[in-house]
């Protein structure tokens, strides 16, 4: 029996949206049932928000004050336990998964699929490898479970009109103490979240300073959108590493992506593939962005970006 | 304390993939290889704490095929004090790498393993989460700062939200991110000196691993093409054409 455990990825009480992704990948399994399961020292809102997610079965809650920070030696004794009873257990391929679930896998002994792009069958999956540059196909030995993580760029939020029922379960697993959770700076920001946004705008080395990065967050405010950063921008202190988009920052699949100053190094490719418009502007028409941008503009981005919020009214 | 280092070879980065035309695999033959970036990096870190006098050996770990040992010698160059060649040709999974750390782990008894948190060819980012699992010791994934003190790495976290900082018992498993520093370069007169320095070659069946996997790599694909785009003049073509797209 197909049975899919996904689980719910969260911060100070609140849902993040790619356990929404992770579970349409699930439904791409056409299992039997989703269940998604919330590890929390105060679960209850959190599977509140998770119950409304289609397609979902149950939502399984483990209230343990050690689960008050989500680290990996903790959280994965416990859902190695509860992955007992199911045939796969998914978790979106975020910071969060990607630290959690190889812990989780090697605990049940089995290997691990990393970024699931899309679902070929039960246990068939397509997934990317050298930067993007290939994309192969994996197939899980039937006999054993399938611990994966879901690229989050790859699918789209399930909706959320669903009434799952509510399970608090209690997980007889001996905890380690040996892991502190001490401090987590996030940048505050009132922008949309790079990871959902519809529209990101992006600044690179171009952009020169951390000071010139106003022009960056001005245009983003105007239309609305995220920020991001390539990681010569990063490295350079313009932006906080957070902002970082790319292979070794976030993968993102925004409708309009307006990359502002950023040559098109492949590792930044990577984070905006399956970008819907890619809008590029840079000052050297020969740049490589300019392959794969779906319009172009080439000029001075501290003239061009002005000129813009004025076209645009 | 000894500290152990992932040190893989990968395709370098700059080298354009190309996926063979039967989708069996991706082009290898005749192109570059060099270490992978995020092992270079935790090999730099581990050369650091020694030159703080926290750990007293560096031992750069490679897994795979007889010609490795050039690469590894790489690692002694660089400042490693001895190379640990697990040979194997074999591919190895993640889950198989990390068994095969593990013996090596029972064996050395590090203090800290440090070891890449992708290897830029597979992008698995899986082997040092599962080596801490199958260990039973603290990971402390992507990291951007480590302090060691009082038999405990303070290690600051490159997360989705930001910056996580754990605390964790050592001996512990780190997987290094981009920032955590930069690797140093080789001199001539150190890559003399590292022929001396020794390596052990080991079989990989001689450890008793359970190679065993789950995963099979059945086909290979180009990804995608994205398809050629305009060009506009000024920042009013732009708008106008971002505008007829339902874009503005
Ligand atoms: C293992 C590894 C992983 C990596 N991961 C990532 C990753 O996740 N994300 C990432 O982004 N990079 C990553 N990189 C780095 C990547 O290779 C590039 O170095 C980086 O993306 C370059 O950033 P950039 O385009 O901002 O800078 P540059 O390549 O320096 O480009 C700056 C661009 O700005 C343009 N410009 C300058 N001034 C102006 C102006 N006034 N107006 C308009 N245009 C201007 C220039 O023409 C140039 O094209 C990784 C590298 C490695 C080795
Ligand atoms: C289908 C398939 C075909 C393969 N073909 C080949 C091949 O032709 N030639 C070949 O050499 N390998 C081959 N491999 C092995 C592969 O390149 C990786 O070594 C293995 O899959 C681990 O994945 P990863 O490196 O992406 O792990 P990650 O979890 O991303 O690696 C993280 C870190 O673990 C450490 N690490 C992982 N593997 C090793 C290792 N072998 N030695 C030292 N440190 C390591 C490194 O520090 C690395 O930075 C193949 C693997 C598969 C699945």
């Amino acid at each position: 029996m197909t049975k899919i455990l996904v689980i719910a990825e969260h911060l100070d009480g609140k849902l993040n949206g790619a356990t929404h992704r992770a579970v349409s990948a699930a439904a791409a399994v056409n299992p039997e049932a989703i269940d998604i399961l919330v590890l929390s020292d105060a679960p209850d809102a959190i599977a509140a928000d998770a119950a409304k997610i289609d397609g979902v079965s149950k939502v399984l809650t483990v209230a343990r004050p050690e689960n008050t920070h989500a680290l990996a030696a903790v959280f994965a004794p416990q859902i190695a336990k509860v992955a007992a009873g199911y045939s796969h257990v998914f978790a979106p391929s975020t910071t969060f998964g990607k630290d959690l679930a190889p812990r989780v896998a090697a605990l049940l002994g089995v290997s691990q699929v990393s970024d699931v792009m899309t679902v070929e069958g039960p246990h068939s999956f397509k997934r990317p490898i050298y930067a993007g540059n290939a994309i192969v196909t994996v197939e899980v030995d039937t006999a054993s479970i399938v611990v994966a993580t879901i690229r989050t760029a790859s699918w789209p939020a399930a909706a959320a009109n669903g009434s799952a029922t509510i399970e608090p379960v209690v997980v007889d697993a001996a905890l380690p103490t040996h892991t502190r959770f001490v401090g987590l700076q996030q940048g505050k920001s009132d922008r949309p979240d790079l990871q959902g946004a519809p529209k990101v705008v992006s600044g690179g080395r171009g952009v020169g300073s951390k000071e010139n990065f106003e022009v960056i967050y001005k245009f983003a405010d105007k239309i609305g959108a995220a920020v991001g950063a390539s990681r010569a921008a990063v490295d350079a202190g313009y932006v906080p590493n957070e902002l970082q988009v790319g292979q070794t920052g976030k993968i993102i699949a925004p409708e309009l992506y307006v990359a502002v100053g950023i040559s098109g190094a492949i590792q930044h490719l990577t984070g905006i593939k399956d970008a819907g418009t890619i809008v590029a502007i840079n000052k050297d028409g020969e740049a490589p962005i300019f392959e794969i941008a779906d319009i172009g503009l080439v000029g001075n981005l501290f003239k061009i970006l002005p000129e813009l919020e004025a076209a645009i009214g | 304390m000894k500290i152990l280092v992932g040190y893989k070879r990968v395709v370098d980065y700059n080298v354009r993939i190309q996926v063979k035309p039967d989708g069996t695999g991706v082009v290898t033959d005749g192109v570059k290889l060099s270490a992978n970036p995020f092992d270079d990096i935790a090999l730099e870190e581990a050369l650091r704490l020694r030159e703080k006098g926290i750990a007293e050996e560096v031992i750069v770990v490679g897994i795979g095929p007889a010609d490795l040992t050039a690469h590894l010698r790489n690692g002694l160059a660089m400042g490693a004090n001895r190379a640990i060649h697990v040979q194997t040709t074999d591919a190895v999974s993640p889950l198989t790498a990390a068994r095969t750390l593990l013996k090596l782990v029972e064996k050395e008894q590090p203090g800290l393993v440090i070891v890449g948190k992708q290897a830029i060819d597979d992008d698995a980012n899986q082997t040092g989460q599962m080596l801490a699992a199958l260990w039973d010791r603290p990971q402390a994934t992507f990291a951007s700062k480590v302090e060691i003190s009082d038999g405990k790495a303070t290690v600051t976290r490159e997360v989705d939200a930001g910056l996580e900082t754990i605390e964790a018992e050592l001996p512990a498993v780190i997987t290094t991110d981009l920032r955590l520093n930069e690797p140093r370069f080789i001199k001539l007169p150190d890559i003399m000196k590292a022929k001396s320095k020794p390596i052990d070659i080991i079989e990989l069946g001689s450890l008793g691993v359970d190679a065993a996997d789950h995963l099979k790599t059945t086909h290979y694909a180009a990804p995608a093409k994205r398809s050629k785009g305009v060009m506009v003049k000024d920042a009013a073509e732009l708008v106008a054409v971002l505008k007829q797209k339902g874009l503005l």
